[in-house]
């Protein structure tokens, strides 16, 4: 499979992402610069985590409009897979991909650490791998993951099976205190109506070597395989 | 001219720093302090002089990328600068 991974200035998740793909899971990878508008030839485009453009004006607004963003928005419409990781998740948002906004963290504080999240819909490319109910232990670190989407959009996201993980304890409960950054009904990645763009504050390319603590990162990146295989 | 814009959270979107800042003040002793709210404030130079075009421009500009309208309003306003 060959992976792209954008590289936007400010980016910083950029090469553990390549590096992931590249050593743990053994896929043709490249690195692509934000102002290059052709992905012929992709499978799968990550937007990696970071702060583009130095979250100048919004997280992921200048990045939004960039030629690399204009491609990849064309990408996702011919049904190619797009995954954004914290501030690729913010972009997509931004990029009108993704529905809904990434607003400050709740209490106004940068948050880094372990986070369990329940998988709650695995029909998708990107946790087939997972079963539903399944709790994974993940990294999270960024100050703007407030998750908000209006109630009808929501209703149709639930419907539809977009929302696929949701901050939970280690039990599986989906709790008020389980909620890092204040995100609407604890949601901590979703996907498009046609699920093939999924957006997650959580690092999954942090969470897929087991020197790092945790290889459950490692299932999403699975999923992705296994999808297009 | 100058179109000012004034951006702040949308009404019902909670505001962290609003909330921060209205704690800060009462601590001062701003007990007649009901809420903040803490936005932006973009200027943006335009060469154009005509202001109805301005206006439309500035609307534009708003969508497309200085407003996040799920999570913001705003208002703007045209000087001569």
């Amino acid at each position: 499979m060959k992976f792209g991974v954008a590289v936007y200035p400010g980016s910083n998740c950029d090469y553990d992402t390549y590096r992931v793909l590249r050593d743990v899971l053994d896929q043709e990878v490249h690195l692509i610069d934000y102002r290059t508008a052709d992905l012929s030839g992709f499978d799968c485009v990550v937007l990696p985590g970071g702060f583009s453009f130095g979250d100048y004006l919004r997280p992921g607004t200048l990045a939004a409009h960039t030629p690399l963003t204009g491609a990849v928005k064309e990408f996702a419409d011919k049904g190619g897979l797009v995954i954004g990781i914290c501030n690729g998740f913010q972009i997509l948002t931004e990029a009108h991909l993704l529905p809904g906004a990434l607003m400050p963290n709740v209490h106004g504080k940068f948050v880094c650490k372990h986070q369990y999240l329940r998988v709650e819909s695995t029909d998708n490319p990107f946790t087939n791998q997972c079963e539903e109910g399944q709790i994974l232990k993940i990294p999270i670190a960024h100050h703007d993951g407030n998750y908000f989407v209006d109630d009808e959009t929501l209703t149709k996201m639930e419907e539809n099976g977009q929302i696929i993980l949701r901050y939970c304890d280690e039990y599986g409960n989906i709790t008020e205190k389980a909620n890092p950054n204040g995100s609407i009904k604890n949601i901590a990645g979703i996907t498009n109506e046609r699920k093939n763009v999924f957006g997650l504050m959580p690092h999954p390319e942090r969470a897929a070597e087991s020197i790092l603590g945790t290889e459950d990162g490692l299932y999403i990146l699975r999923s992705i395989l296994e999808s297009y295989s | 001219m100058l179109i000012k814009f004034f951006i702040k959270p949308r009404k019902g979107v909670l505001d962290p720093q609003g909330r921060a800042v209205t704690e800060n003040l009462r601590s001062l002793g701003f007990s007649d302090v009901k809420d903040v709210k803490v936005g932006k404030y973009i200027e943006v130079y335009v060469q154009n002089t005509d202001r109805e075009k301005a206006v439309e421009e500035a609307k534009q500009m708003a969508k497309k990328a200085l407003v996040n309208e799920i999570i913001e309003d705003y208002e703007f306003e045209i000087v001569e600068d």
